[in-house]
């Protein structure tokens, strides 16, 4: 009972927050107003007893992004352009965007139901782990053979990410030795 | 008598909530983000006394430190006009 309302709550200040990161100018506002997102949604990470999820969030979404969002203003500026294009463009992909994303919730199994897939299948990974794969490790079989393409997902993202940095700081030093 | 604190804290919360948005200068809406991260932090502990796990507190800690690693950018931004990089290359 209190959970739900402590819930609905926090919700409510998201959504007021949000509409205020859309509507304000400034773009320093808009990176304070960034940091009070994260902090908000943390709390509400912990209400729903995600304490994992909420330390990532804290620790990635108010601390390292309000820090990087300010190295950003100071290379650019820091008052925001006058759109160039007409702003129905993105409301329209905005749009359909959430849409899709509300029509993908749908199809989640029930919160707490003991019919999810999760408690149906991979509850016996230790009994069978060694049968099935081989690998005396049973965290390694999960993560290498049942999740094989997960992993792979992931470890493409990671790789793309440290290519860009890598381009990103080439180009930098290159740009140094031309001036 | 918990209970009643955290919704007395999550009410703080949203009135410092209305100066973040509606506040004329950027100050006011700097310090409302600090008070939203201590709001936040309290919720933390309420909510872990609250349901029986006081372990929650060394997150608070943890918060706490973010705040403050955030503020301080932000404000070293403010007095210098960049998070210090020139500074360091001034003295090099």
């Amino acid at each position: 009972m209190i959970e739900t309302s402590v819930t609905i709550v926090i919700l409510l200040m998201l959504g007021a927050v949000t509409i205020g990161i859309v509507r304000v100018r400034g773009l320093f506002a808009a990176v304070v107003l960034l940091g009070i997102y994260s902090f908000l949604m943390a709390t509400l990470f912990i209400v729903l007893d995600a304490v994992d999820v909420a330390m990532t969030e804290a620790a990635v979404g108010a601390g390292v992004s309000t820090v990087f969002f300010l190295g950003a203003l100071y290379l650019t500026d820091t008052v925001e352009a006058p759109p160039v294009h007409g702003q129905f463009m993105p409301l329209v992909v905005a749009l359909v965007t959430a849409g899709a994303l509300v029509w993908g919730l749908s199809d989640l199994p029930e919160f707490g139901s003991p019919n999810q897939p999760i408690h149906q299948q991979g509850a016996d990974y230790l009994a069978r782990s060694m049968t099935d794969t081989g690998i005396p490790n049973v965290v390694t079989s999960v993560l290498a053979s049942y999740r094989g393409f997960d992993t792979l997902g992931e470890t493409t993202v990671v790789f793309t990410a440290g290519i860009g940095v890598l381009v990103l700081l080439r180009r930098r030093r290159n740009g140094k030795e031309g001036s | 008598m918990i209970a009643a604190a955290l919704f007395a804290v999550l009410a703080a919360m949203a009135l410092v909530l209305v100066r973040a948005l509606r506040g004329p200068t950027t100050f006011d809406r700097l310090l409302a983000a600090n008070s939203i991260g201590n709001g936040a932090i309290l919720v933390l502990a309420l909510f872990g006394f609250l349901t029986d796990r006081p372990e929650f507190l060394d997150l608070g800690l943890t918060y706490a430190l973010l705040n403050y690693v955030g503020i301080f950018a932000v404000l070293k931004f403010f007095r210098l006009g960049s998070l210090g990089a020139e500074a360091e290359a001034d003295k090099s």
